[in-house]
């Protein structure tokens, strides 16, 4: 039995603790083999929250020591018309980028539900985007873009015989261009999420529909939908948070052009902190935009209520 | 329902499912030529010459095929030096992330202790944090640290547990039956041997996905190296890469072969491990990553 799990027996534990009772032991084990995570925890992420609050009321450029402002990094954050700029262009990026990939993802992974040879051979194919490197696949797709001599206004110019637009340099389509490789990129990711789920539907369910008569849209409107709004749900609220970490394709891409059209928040914090060294009025634009995803987040939370489903709730209801 | 008609409709619906598949397998199809038509004009402008490049409307194949676009670009920086950067960073920080977050999920799977429950909800609260938002008072803690210019504020934190790694290896740790530690118990096994000589060897393929999450997301991550690594010779793949798309404005031949070269690491690794990154990925609902 010993050599089955493979350990030896100790002949002398210097760690226990004999005098203690075995519930006291056990929380000391649970405590230090945690005890990890709380460092990290506060070297990591509390004390940088406590700074990025200390740094938001000081003026500094790293150079001598930070200058108390008060409130004036957030007043000026008011008239500053780039930092509006910039969450226009990040909320409304979310706002595209985010449904068409729920909507992309679902429908790949509904057709690889459909009883379809080769599965594993399928998600490979559409996973592969995933693991690539942002920079690379941004300066790809780059040049997949580019307006003279990419395979895009190739293809218009072969089909249709006119010169396409300038994707990227246009004010109008740079988002929308930034939108699809970003499909391209995730949506084999959401893909496999969403089959997770698909293949986690009972088919007594759809059996059950098909002896009442429903068709297959019914089935889908009425079964696979309101069960996989859980893992919509989920990839509603990390495509936002990602949406605002958005950096790697502004900086090479476009660098926030053409007329700040691009000028995602991250890339904007970035460029004010460490390329204008304004440490302070930076930090007050991150804790501004961290309370909006903060609030955003939780009014997803709310909204949950009204359109998640969860199917052990009508268990219990029953 | 007459039996008369049974014959005819059986024979319907059985078209009617084979045009369906039909269609689904056609749809795939084009979706795949979707995901592979980068691939394929990255590797078609990487080993064209530069006068091709700039050929309208732009052409497939290459001609004549220029090989030496791959060993120009990797030298016209120092590539090799990077690859070397980042092989060490990402090893390190797999290291790091596999080894702490398994003890962090080991202390939340196999132990009571008051706030267990808070702590827990925590750690996957933090899954919530937007991290980009605290790039500035890190770079002043690690400015302080004078860690600025190493590879230590890539790594150091992957020692101190990750949430989505520790949210996984939990769930994971949860589905060992706990007659295996009590038998371990009753023999006399502390509970880091039981952890280290038991469970450890059993999770194989939660700690396998860990790892690969890892290393695609330190791989892949490019602000953190952009604001800590200065000097050159430091630099990861993806901040050379950049920077040599800055030195070059056009070299379109160029850049492609550096960036296929860039893509084939975690390709292979992809190709590899993807039964831990398919696995990983349907165990916990979302594709790893700390951002």
């Amino acid at each position: 039995m010993q050599s089955d799990i493979g350990y030896k027996k100790p002949a002398f534990n210097p760690f226990k603790v004999s005098s203690w009772t075995s519930g006291q032991s056990e929380a000391v084990s649970g405590y230090l083999f945690i005890l990890p995570w709380v460092i990290g925890f506060l070297i990591f992420v509390v004390g940088p929250m406590l700074g990025l609050v200390y740094l938001s009321f000081h003026r500094w450029d790293l150079i001598g020591d930070p200058r108390f402002v008060g409130w004036r990094n957030y007043e000026r954050l008011f008239t500053d018309k780039l930092f509006r700029k910039s969450l226009e262009v990040t909320i409304l990026y979310g706002l595209g980028r985010v449904p068409l990939g729920v909507i992309v993802a679902l429908a790949t992974a509904i057709l690889l539900n459909q009883k379809i040879k080769f599965v594993g051979f399928w998600r490979v194919v559409y996973y592969m985007p995933v693991v690539l490197p942002p920079v690379a696949v941004s300066l790809v797709w780059a040049w997949i873009y580019n307006p003279r001599y990419g395979i895009i206004n190739g293809f218009i110019q072969s089909v249709f015989g006119v010169q396409g637009p300038s994707w990227l340099n246009d004010p109008v389509l740079v988002l929308p261009s930034l939108m699809v490789m970003a499909v391209w990129v995730a949506a084999g990711r959401n893909m496999i999420i969403y089959l997770a789920g698909l293949q986690g539907i009972s088919q007594d369910l759809y059996s059950a529909a098909d002896i009442d008569g429903a068709g297959p849209w019914a089935k889908f409107w009425r079964i696979t939908l309101p069960l996989l709004t859980p893992v919509i749900f989920f990839n509603v609220v990390t495509g936002m948070i990602d949406t605002f970490k958005l950096f790697t394709q502004a900086y090479v891409m476009t660098q926030g052009g053409p007329q700040n059209q691009s000028l995602f928040f991250t890339y904007y914090l970035w460029r004010t902190a460490f390329q204008d060294f304004r440490m302070g009025y930076a930090s007050a634009m991150a804790m501004v935009v961290f309370v909006i995803i903060i609030a955003l987040t939780l009014l997803v939370f709310r909204s949950s209520k009204a359109w998640v489903f969860y199917e052990a709730e009508v268990k219990g209801g029953d | 329902m007459a039996s008369a008609t049974a014959q005819p409709r059986k024979i319907n619906y059985r078209l009617r499912q084979t045009l369906a598949h039909t269609a689904i397998y056609l749809v795939l199809i084009i979706g795949a030529i979707l995901v592979f038509i980068p691939f394929a004009w990255t590797v078609s402008t990487s080993l064209k010459t530069e006068s091709q490049t700039l050929a309208s409307p732009p052409e497939w194949i290459p001609n004549p095929v220029q090989w030496k676009n791959y060993p120009d670009a990797l030298t016209a920086r120092p590539f090799g030096r990077y690859y070397a950067n980042t092989f060490i960073i990402t090893i390190l920080s797999v290291i790091g992330q596999v080894v702490s977050s398994a003890l962090v999920a080991y202390g939340f799977a196999r132990f009571r202790f008051p706030g267990r429950n808070l702590l827990f909800i925590l750690v996957l609260s933090t899954l919530m944090i937007p991290f980009h938002m605290l790039i500035i008072p890190r770079f002043i803690l690690f400015k302080y640290l004078g860690w600025l210019d190493t590879f230590l504020p890539l790594i150091v934190p992957n020692f101190f547990g990750g949430a989505f790694s520790i949210f996984l290896l939990r769930q994971y740790f949860q589905t060992v039956p706990l007659e295996l530690d009590e038998a371990a118990k009753i023999d006399g096994a502390s509970a880091f041997q039981r952890f280290w000589r038991i469970m450890m060897p059993l999770a194989r393929p939660a700690l396998g996905a860990v790892a690969v999450f890892e290393f695609m997301s330190t791989w892949q991550d490019f602000l953190g190296p952009l604001i800590y690594l200065s000097s050159d010779r430091n630099y990861t793949v993806s901040v050379g890469l950049a920077a040599f798309r800055n030195d070059y404005f056009t070299a379109w031949h160029l850049f492609m072969a550096a960036s296929a070269v860039a893509m084939l690491v975690p390709l292979v690794v992809f190709f590899v491990a993807q039964k831990y990154f398919i696995s990983g990925v349907a165990l916990t609902g979302s594709g790893g990553g700390k951002g």
